[in-house]
This record gives structure tokens, sequence and C-alpha cells, in this order.
């Protein structure tokens, strides 16, 4: 097959809050840019996020950066680098003005002011009272945002590539990367993206679970493509079960429901989250929050007849505020509740929403590896941004609407980094080796000529199923190390998929079959590092670390606290450090303590 | 208890790569219970079938990928419940834009017509600080426009822009350009109104309003666009 070639400065692989964030900074620097996306920039996921973005602009009730560093090194349970955690926080207010400017239609309080609400773990005063740090618009804040940096991109000319699935990443015997392969969904062909900068900015891999908020076009192609080239995952074992996904079909509610004066009640109509989180209650942290609600129906107090869900009430809100504040959610639980929330509370259950892990980061959104005994040594020419990236921000829990804020914050940090590599002359187009296509052509080969190969649905469903039973809100050892043997096995069959579509043009089932292959990655990962860590951190739980003194709510800081890396050659593990340091040296650093709401 | 059900389907069908040219496929699917959207559905059928293709993404009716003409209507499968459907269900690709293959369209020239809006803010004085101050009335004039998902339902489901989809804005694009236009923020009204000012891109809406039967997020293109009219009005006097 012939390869075509197309040499920019830059190329940025996707389209979302984060590759949009940092391809505006590549445009309006005049640097040369590709941006490949599989789905129009507009289908992003980043679309589907409702409730806000942080920023402690304080518009409403009292709030500084401080406040909000604590919260998020809290909510990450210490695993988060407190040095990108104190450079996302100080950012915050920028970027959202920013987006302000750029035309987003943020809600406004009476004096004309960005609209901001309480969310999970935001707190005041370290983590005293809630704080209206969410800035919103209604509960569409994610299509707001996407739209709006999409229409900025317009305006500063940016080159998109729609509907180009990237396959596999290019790097030099030196490690350097290069650019990456992708092939055009409405041709079939293959290229060669020939760079000096390469940004990942591919989003989450959600879809490796059976229940999830998350698109089907979220099967984390970055992380795949990553581990498959050498790159260590870092802290996949961490992924945040969204408290309220919609029972039976996990289309997300978001938490701001709960941040208007939502309630989540048991079978018996009880607020249980005061039991759990005396002083938050129902704005807990989200992983505090979905195990309770896992908890009262292991117990059972769940609702329904199979008691198997939970009700998120807000029939005490006037329906002005609820159409006001949340119409999306009064349409999604007619749509897929069937249930006006006006009238009756909504059925919800955790359902996975959120990969905490990714490409390990620096706070300049530079890739970082082990090399040489330095934990943190930057890959030449490679970057990652959001939630594809580690960076680490989330640590072991994300806190609700500081995804939005890393995607926005990451996404400028890693353009700045490229402009400034490429201004200073220390970004070079390095030659591209011969073989540079040979994988991705390799890969397209094999399914063209697969025979008694697996089903790419059926192998994709036993993944999902696997992750789902051996991975879940709660973990077991024992089953954790069964589900090591399973999804160990469900990669084997991955390795001969079949398609039955030959065809050039829009062939969705090869999509299909290339994106398993980085599902299956990312399976891979967070299996055999939950298995690993013993101890209970954030949202990995399990049974077997035990509440005490030295090791409160199960968390081992002796032995654990520290950043998990797997390497998909061997299935190897490795650890780095936490950076507990602030990035600047007048902050003080959040001491570790016991982690309650 | 078996709540399963068979449904019969008549897909349009084309891959350029096989077929001469496109057909109706006759093709029938079993559901299971938890199949409660078209998009569920077709998903369903393309796990018997993987050559059926077909654009999805957020599967909540926010991304706008799913755009279809479902039994003569243009809608989103993922919001489009299977119990309200009559049998055979009959997918079609968007009207009136060219198919690349089954009811996959290419979206080249609506896209064309969204960005001849010059869909983003202008607004040329120095940024402040701060945010620029919006009072919430004057944000609730943006209500109803920029929710648009993008998904062609509008402007494919209009006479006036499948006879002229090079020279009509389309629906989906004139709410856009009124999105702006509404905005306190932005100072480009008379550019924005000349560049509308031409018997095609503007007038040749005449109000049929299948942009309004078809829109999944329940906006009202045909009313933004009559606002622009009046504003063109207002400006001439």
């Amino acid at each position: 097959m012939k390869v075509a070639k197309h040499t920019f400065d830059a190329v940025i692989v996707g389209a979302g809050g984060a590759g949009l964030r940092a391809a505006l900074q590549l445009s309006e620097a005049g640097l040369k840019t590709a941006v490949l996306t599989k789905v129009f920039p507009t289908r992003s996921h980043t679309v589907a996020a409702q409730g806000g973005v942080a920023a402690s602009l304080g518009n409403s009730t009292e709030d500084n950066w401080h406040w909000h560093m604590y919260d998020t090194v809290k909510g990450s349970d210490w695993l988060g680098d407190q040095d990108a955690i104190e450079f996302m926080v100080k950012k915050a207010n920028e970027v959202v003005v920013e987006l302000e400017h750029y035309g987003m239609p943020f809600d406004r309080t009476d004096n004309g002011k960005i609209y901001q609400r309480p969310f999970g773990g935001h707190s005041q005063n370290y983590g005293q009272t809630p704080v209206s740090r969410s800035c919103a618009a209604a509960d569409r804040t994610g299509h707001a945002m996407l739209h709006a940096l999409y229409q900025r991109n317009v305006r500063a000319n940016t080159q998109f590539f729609v509907e180009w699935m990237a396959m596999d990443l290019i790097r030099n015997t030196d490690g350097d990367v290069l650019g990456v392969t992708a092939m055009e969904m409405e041709t079939g062909e293959v290229s060669i993206f020939h760079a000096k900068a390469t940004i990942f900015a591919t989003g989450g891999a959600g879809r490796i679970y059976y229940s999830s908020t998350n698109a089907f076009i979220n099967t984390g192609d970055g992380v795949g493509m990553a581990a498959r080239a050498g790159i260590p995952l870092e802290d996949m074992e961490f992924w945040q079960f969204h408290p309220t996904g919609v029972a039976g079909a996990g289309v997300l509610i978001t938490e701001g429901v709960r941040g208007e004066g939502g309630i989540l009640r048991n079978a018996s109509g009880e607020r249980f989250m005061e039991r759990y989180a005396p002083n938050l209650k129902d704005l807990a942290s989200r992983d505090v929050v979905s195990r309770s609600m896992v908890t009262e129906i292991n117990e059972g107090r769940g609702c329904g007849s199979e008691k198997d869900h939970v009700l998120l009430d807000i029939t005490h809100l006037s329906p002005e505020t609820i159409n006001k504040r949340l119409p999306g959610i009064r349409e999604i639980s007619i749509q897929f509740a069937g249930v006006d929330p006006i009238k009756a509370p909504i059925p919800v259950v955790p359902t996975c929403h959120y990969q905490m892990g990714g490409i390990p980061t620096n706070y300049k959104g530079q890739v970082v590896v082990p090399k040489d005994g330095n934990p943190n040594v930057p890959v030449a020419g490679f970057y990652a941004a959001g939630e594809c990236a580690c960076a680490s921000v989330h640590g072991a829990n994300r806190l609700g609407t500081n995804s939005l804020l890393d995607l926005l914050v990451f996404g400028k940090a890693a353009g700045e980094t490229v402009v400034n590599d490429f201004k200073s002359g220390q970004l070079t187009l390095k030659p591209l080796p011969d073989n540079a296509a040979d994988v991705s052509l390799a890969r397209i080969a094999r399914l063209e000529t697969q025979t008694n190969g697996e089903d790419v649905h059926e192998v994709r469903l036993d993944m999902q199923r696997t992750m789902q039973k051996h991975a879940g809100v709660f973990r077991f050892a024992d089953i954790l190390k069964e589900g090591v043997t399973k999804i160990l096995q469900v990669a084997e069959r991955a390795k001969t998929t079949q398609i039955k579509d030959k065809s050039k043009v829009w062939n969705t089932a090869r999509t299909e079959a290339l994106e398993l292959d980085n599902l299956i990655e990312v399976a891979k990962a967070t299996m055999i590092s939950a298995e690993a860590r013993k101890e209970s951190r954030g949202a990995h739980v399990r049974d077997d670390a035990i509440d005490c003194a030295e090791t409160p709510n199960g968390r081992d800081d002796k032995n654990w606290l520290k950043h998990t890396l797997w390497y998909s050659e061997g299935n190897r593990l490795d650890y780095k450090p936490v950076n507990l340091q602030p990035l600047s040296p007048e902050v003080e650093p959040i001491a570790l303590a016991k982690r309650t709401y | 208890m078996s709540s399963k059900r068979t449904v019969q389907f008549k897909i349009y069908r084309y891959d350029p790569d096989r077929d001469d040219k496109p057909y109706m496929q006759d093709i029938s699917v079993e559901l299971e219970e938890s199949d409660k959207k078209l998009l569920d559905a077709l998903v369903r059928l393309k796990a018997k079938d993987d050559t059926l293709s077909f654009r999805r993404s957020c599967r909540e009716g926010v991304c706008g990928s799913d755009a279809m003409n479902i039994n003569g209507k243009n809608g989103l499968a993922c919001l489009t419940a299977m119990e309200n459907l009559a049998e055979p269900i009959t997918i079609r690709p968007l009207p009136g834009l060219p198919v690349i293959r089954d009811v996959i369209v290419d979206m080249t020239q609506f896209f064309k017509q969204y960005h001849s809006i010059k869909p983003y803010l202008v607004n040329n004085d120095p940024a402040p600080e701060r945010e620029r101050l919006q009072s919430p009335e004057d944000r609730e004039e943006l209500n109803g426009l920029y929710e648009c998902i993008l998904c062609a339902c509008c402007s494919t489901s209009c006479p006036s822009f499948w006879w002229n989809p090079d020279k009509f804005v389309g629906p989906a694009g004139l709410l856009a350009a009124y999105r702006f236009l509404a905005d306190t923020r932005d100072q480009a009204t008379s550019e924005r109104l000349d560049n509308l000012e031409d018997p095609y891109r503007l007038f040749r809406c005449h109000s049929i309003m299948n942009c309004v039967d078809v829109c999944p997020k329940g906006l009202n293109p045909t009313k933004a666009i009559g606002k622009i009219k009046d504003m063109m009005v207002r400006r001439a006097v």
C-alpha cells in the first residue's frame, strides 16, 4: 500500500476540549498545525460534560485558589502531584475568563458575572462548608465550552483532518516521537503525519467497562498507542464511578443536580449520605458517594423491584429552578429514565465515568518517563493533555468540574510549551525511519486476511464484563487476581479479531477492531495495576486493606504513597514518587491526613 | 417471561467499493429488553452484520452524530424510541447531501454554510482582566440558540436548502448567525447583516418550518430567521 506523507510543525491528535485549546495556542502563534480527529470536533466527548468548570472566581461565595488546592489534594487522596495541582488551580480564573471572552454563554449572576454553583468535594476554608466554585452554562457546560473552543479555532484558521483515526505513534531508535500514522475513514488510506511536536489529546477509555457514562468513541486511542510504543501508563487502577448514571441506561446525570439541592434517598426515603458524610452529605467526593450508594444497595436498602438502584430526588426544587438550571437533565431523565424529575425522583447507580490515570506528563504537558534513575525525563517531541494524560492532578479521585479545568489548563500549557520549544529552536524535524508505517499497515493487513478469528463485538463485550465484575466500585483481592488471568485471556483473543466488512470506504467494523486494540491495553493496565496495589486510596478500595490508625481508611502511605507505572511489554510494573512539594517555595504542602467529608 | 421481540427494518445500503447502486435492504433483528432506542437496535444489527455503517457517539442526543431519516422524518437515532416506530422501520440517509456509504452522508456543504456566517464572537475591545458583564436577561436571549448540536436534521429537511445548498445558508447556519447577533457582547452586527443581505443566503427561507418540526433539541430556527429579517428591516428604515 502506498503511504502518503504530510509534514507539519505540530500534529494534535484529538479535538475535544484539550486538543482544541492546544490547537488555539499553536494556530495563533502561527505554527503549521494539523488536528486529527475521528469525529467532527463538536462531537468529541467534552460535549457531554454538564455541571461546570471549577475556578475560584468567588462570584457568589468567598473563595480563593488555596482552598481549591486543598480540596483537590484531599480529593486525590494525596496521590495528586502538588506542583501540578498548584499550577492548575492558580490558572483556573485565567482560562475560564478567556473562554468567556471567546463567547462561551455562561449563565449569569444578577450583577452580570459568571454564575457559579456548589459541587462535590469543593469547600470553603479547608473543608468546612460547600462553596460555589463551578462555573456553569445551565447543565450544558461541556457543550457550550466545546462549541466556543471550536468557534475560536474557526476564527484562528486551524487546519482539521476530520474523521481521520490516528493509528500508531512513530518513534525513532532514540525514543523521540516523530508523529503518527493515521487512517482517513472515508477512503481507508493510511498516511504518515511527520511533525516536530506531537500532542495527544485523545480522551479517556471509559468504554472498557460494561456500564459507562462515556460515548462510544471513548476507546483510549492515545493511551493505547502510547502503551504499544513503549510509554508506561500511570495510575491506571484509578477509575471514577460517577454516583449518578441513569439506572440501566448509564447516561450521566450531573452532580450539579445535587449542587442545586438534589438529595439521594434509599428505599425508605432516607437521606443516607448524612450517615456517611455528616458534613458535606450529598456533596461529598464522588468516590465516597458511589461507595455509600453501593453499600446501601448491598445491604438491601436499594430501590425498585430488584432493589438495585437509589433515587435522586429534586421534587422539592421549584419547576422554575429545574427548567432554568437543569433543563438538559430534565430532558435526559424523561428520555432515558421515563421520569419527569419535577414530579418524581430519578433512578440512579454508580457508573464508570472518568480515567484518573493515563500517559505520564509534567505540569507543562510534556510526556515524562523514567530514564537513568530519573523518574520524569521528557520524551522529545511528545506532549499530552486532558483525560488521556496524567499530570497528575486527580490522583486517586477527581473532583467534579476539575476535568474541564484540567483540559483547559493543560491543553493551553502543552500548546505554550510546544510554541516555546519551537521558537527557541529546540524542536527539529528528525528523519523518519524507513519502516515508519509498517506497524499500522500490518495491523490493517491482518484484519484483511484473518480467518477463523474472534468476533470484535464478542471480545469487547467479554472485556467490558470482566472489567465490570473484577475491577468495580469495591475490589476484592481474589477477584482481582482472577480478573488478571481473565483479562489476559481476552487480550489474547483480541489479537485474532476478524471482520466481515472488507470495504475501503467508511469501514466502521475496521475502526472498531482498531479501537479494541487500544481498549485492551487500557483494560490490562487497569486490572494489573489494581491487583498490585495492596491498599485502599480514593477510587481504589479493596477488602483486604484495614482501616486503622496506621492505615486510615485502609490507605497505606508508608508503602503505597507512589504512582504506578505499567508497561505493556511483559506487563511490567514500576513505581515513582508522588510530588508532595508545591510549585512555589512559598506555598505550604497540604499535609497528609485521614480523608473524611 | 420473554420480552424479546423481532423488529423489521428496511435500510438504505450503498458501499461504493462493492455496489453499483444503492438498494433498500430488508433485515430483521431480535431486540433485548434494554434496547429502547433506535440506536440500540442499530448497534444490535451491526453486531449481526458488521458492514452496516452509521455514525454514532454520545448516545444521549448531545453530540449530533447519528442524524438520519427515520420513517420519512429526520431525527437522531439515540433519541428515537423504538416503541413509537411503525414497521418496517425505514432508515435512509439525511436527504439532500451526497451519500458516502449507507446512512453516512458528506456534510461538507452543511459545515461550509455554518462557517460562512463567521460562527465566533467578535469583540475588538481590549480584553478586560475579568469576564465581560452580561445581565441574566441579556443572557436569556441566547437560550434556544446556543444549544444547537449541528446534527443537520433541520437543514436537510428544508426544501430551500435542497434546491440551493451552495447559496442558502440553511436553518442551522442562520440559527447560529442569530446566536451571535443576539449576543450583547458581539460587535459585528452590521457586518453580520451585510453578510446575509442577499436574495439567497437569508431570504430563501419561506417559513415552511420543517426545521422546527424535526429539531431533536426543540429549537426554532424559523423564529431566529424571522428575527434576523426584522433586524434587516429595522436597519433599512
